[in-house]
């Protein structure tokens, strides 16, 4: 009690100061210590703004159900297997959560990839035309951000549905791997020999080097949160309490340095997740802190709102597709790496609805405008270790595909009854 | 302030508007009624540059101007409310208010803090104390409050004249009080207001001129002190007509 009338008073000097502007402020002194966050969250929670619970809920089911039935579930090792897996079908979500904030589809992103890393090992093969390994990955994202552009011309400009265009898409790129394919090699397959290449998805941190990343992250993460939250209240305005930013970056080192210390028990932090990290914190950045990401949802939540208020819908919608071929492109070399060869099956099986599945497990809209970029981490996180405990206990593949189904509808049923619970409350 | 004089609008065989005149002052509230059909959207979309007049001047301050589009409009400080609001669901009220014109800080980031603090400074200076917060999404919202948002959205850029298209349809009768009172706080801001409406009630309660439009001709302009909801009625059904299309306009017809 008596911390809470020490946070008041300045904000109480401000309102006497501007008197006209008390209503807020006062509505938000009462909101500032911890009890009252937490207080709000649970309030929050049972009106239905469940945000990631379910999914964090999720995993720890997951966790421990596969860690009961197996005995290497748990193990280092599969940590570490678990975390080369997601990568790609994380990066490749990313592009679907932007595509989804504003309410379209991509059916096409799996052969997209294919076609990106189909391009990057054609281009290094040795004297044939043996192009150093950076350019050819420029060249492959290059080529995928390009067919996310064409897509999107067609989308936009002679207003096909994107389900449509994109479903054309998903034909087309799997004949053109098929095509790519068959005339560079008799086998089906082409092996990739470049190190730097193979070593995306089959390289380890040092377990110093991986530490010391994890310090990294959690301080800037620390020193992001402390300055919003000393910018507001030094602007007079509303700011989450000190102690709570303490807590979540309390939790978040926990979190990171148990995350990095049981990998280095293992082979170490693999170099495909740093390049997740690093491609999660960009997109998040962009998606909710600049004026396109705001762009972004506002197309997803109501386009003729956007329209009216001057933004070039369109021109989003062209950049949102672009941004997924690139990362359809990125994904698709981190495939190629993990599996050391390209095939003329490539991007085919399950790839795309683990794709989507991800990203909407992770909490974004089918119909646009709700959902953020970290959902595809923690979507890919959920589809990864279903797979992976299913592969160790040997079920076969008609079981796991019933199983993935189904907790795709929980996940999607779960999102449909909280906004029920909303709109009961009155929030929606 | 904002003033139009004979202007008309043809959409293929239908005259929309005949030589309308009208006119709205700085810190007034000018209603703008009649029956459907009679023209007051057609109006509006004029004013607000969404297809132009075939003749006829608009004048601004005194001025001449033209307007092609709602950038146009926009430019002159002209800023409509479309009944359906146009706010995204999926926002929160300072993102909704600022939407196409947010801050930004060293051209990449978005400045939340000071757009936050506009917004809640705009509607501070308009008494909306209804809001919980301004970071709440509007989804949650009421209707009243949607409209309050919208309203207060339209006055954030130094507008002079703000349109209202119909901001009480579909409110309950507290939130009605709301709007109207957030209304006459534009005008007391030195706004010139517009507002449609088919209410009588809610015009007499917060206008102070009104004009009626009949058969896309305009067909009186009261002094709301000097007038009763009688006569307004009257001239909304049966109001005289000026001119007949495609006659000279000496030969105008009185009331049938």
């Amino acid at each position: 009690m008596s911390e809470r009338e020490t946070r008041t008073t300045p904000v109480e000097e401000e309102t006497a100061a501007t008197a006209t502007r008390g209503s807020f402020v006062r509505a938000t002194a009462e909101e500032q210590t911890l009890t009252g966050y937490s207080r709000r969250w649970l309030r929050r929670v049972r009106s239905g703004e469940l945000g990631s619970l379910p999914i964090i809920v999720a995993l720890i089911v997951i966790a421990v159900v596969f860690g009961v039935l197996n005995d290497t579930f748990l193990t280092e090792r599969n940590f570490t297997n678990l975390l080369l897996q997601m990568s790609a079908v994380a990066t490749l979500a990313i592009g679907i959560v932007f595509v989804l904030l504003i309410g379209e589809i991509d059916l096409s992103i799996a052969y997209v990839s294919a076609v990106g890393g189909v391009v990057m090992t054609l281009l290094i093969r040795e004297g044939d035309p043996g192009w150093p390994w950076w350019l050819a990955i420029l060249a492959a994202v290059g080529v995928t951000t390009l067919i996310g552009f064409l897509q999107s011309i067609v989308i936009t400009k002679a207003g096909v549905p994107s389900f449509v265009v994109t479903l054309a898409g998903l034909l087309i790129w799997s004949g053109v791997v098929l095509i790519l394919m068959t005339q560079a090699s008799t086998t089906g397959t082409i092996r990739i020999s470049d190190s730097v290449i193979v070593g995306i998805a089959n390289e380890f941190l040092t377990d110093a080097s991986g530490m010391a990343l994890g310090a990294i992250v959690v301080i800037a993460f620390a020193v992001s949160r402390l300055q919003t939250a000393r910018s507001r209240r030094a602007g007079g305005l509303e700011s989450k309490p000190t102690s709570l930013i303490m807590l979540q970056i309390v939790g978040l080192a926990i979190v990171t340095f148990a995350a990095v210390y049981y990998a280095n028990l293992d082979r170490g932090v693999p170099v495909a997740t740093v390049i997740l990290g690093i491609l999660l914190v960009l997109w998040s950045f962009v998606a909710s802190r600049t004026r396109f990401g705001r762009h972004v949802y506002a197309v997803g939540g109501n386009a003729e709102a956007a329209r009216r208020a001057g933004i070039r819908v369109d021109r989003i919608r062209i950049w949102v597709f672009m941004i997924n071929g690139f990362m359809a492109g990125v994904g698709g070399i981190m495939l190629a790496s993990r599996l050391r060869s390209v095939a003329t099956s490539s991007g085919g099986g399950d790839l795309l609805l683990n794709v989507i599945a991800a990203a909407v497990i992770g909490g974004t809209s089918l119909f646009g405008g709700v959902g953020r970029v970290t959902s595809a981490l923690l979507g890919a996180l959920v589809i990864a270790s279903i797979n992976s405990g299913m592969n160790l206990l040997g079920l076969p593949q008609g079981t796991r595909n019933v199983i993935t189904g189904a907790v795709l509808l929980v996940a999607v049923l779960i999102d449909a009854l909280s906004k029920r619970m909303r709109a009961a409350h009155g929030v929606a | 302030m904002l003033e139009c004089r004979g202007v008309s609008k043809a959409f293929g065989a239908v005259q929309a508007l005949y030589r309308v005149d009208f006119e709205v002052r700085s810190g007034e509230v000018m209603a703008l009624v009649g029956d459907n059909g009679a023209g007051k959207s057609t109006l509006i979309k004029g004013i607000a540059g969404i297809y132009p007049f075939d003749e006829g001047d608009v004048r601004f301050d005194g001025a001449p101007v033209r307007i092609h589009g709602p950038r146009d409009a926009a430019g002159l400080g002209i800023e409509v409310v479309y009944q359906d609001l146009a706010l995204a669901d999926n926002l929160d009220v300072v993102a909704n208010m600022f939407l196409g014109r947010e801050r930004r800080r060293g051209g990449i980031v978005l400045d939340e803090a000071s757009m936050e603090r506009a917004a809640e400074e705009t509607l501070s200076s308009l008494s909306v104390t209804t809001l919980r917060s301004v970071r709440q999404r509007v989804i949650g919202l009421s209707g009243g409050q949607r409209q309050a948002v919208a309203v207060a959205k339209s006055v954030m850029w130094n507008s002079k004249v703000v349109i209202l298209d119909e901001p009480t349809a579909a409110l309950g009768v507290a939130q009605t009080r709301q709007v109207l009172d957030l209304v006459r706080r534009l005008a007391e801001q030195n706004i010139g207001v517009v507002m449609i409406s088919h209410n009588l009630h809610d015009v007499f309660e917060c206008a102070d001129r009104i004009t009626v439009l009949r058969l896309g001709q305009q067909v009186a302009v009261f002094e709301r002190a000097e007038t009763t909801q009688q006569e307004v009625v009257h001239a909304i059904t049966a109001g005289a007509l000026r001119h007949v299309p495609g006659m000279a306009d000496s030969a105008a017809v009185e009331s049938r």
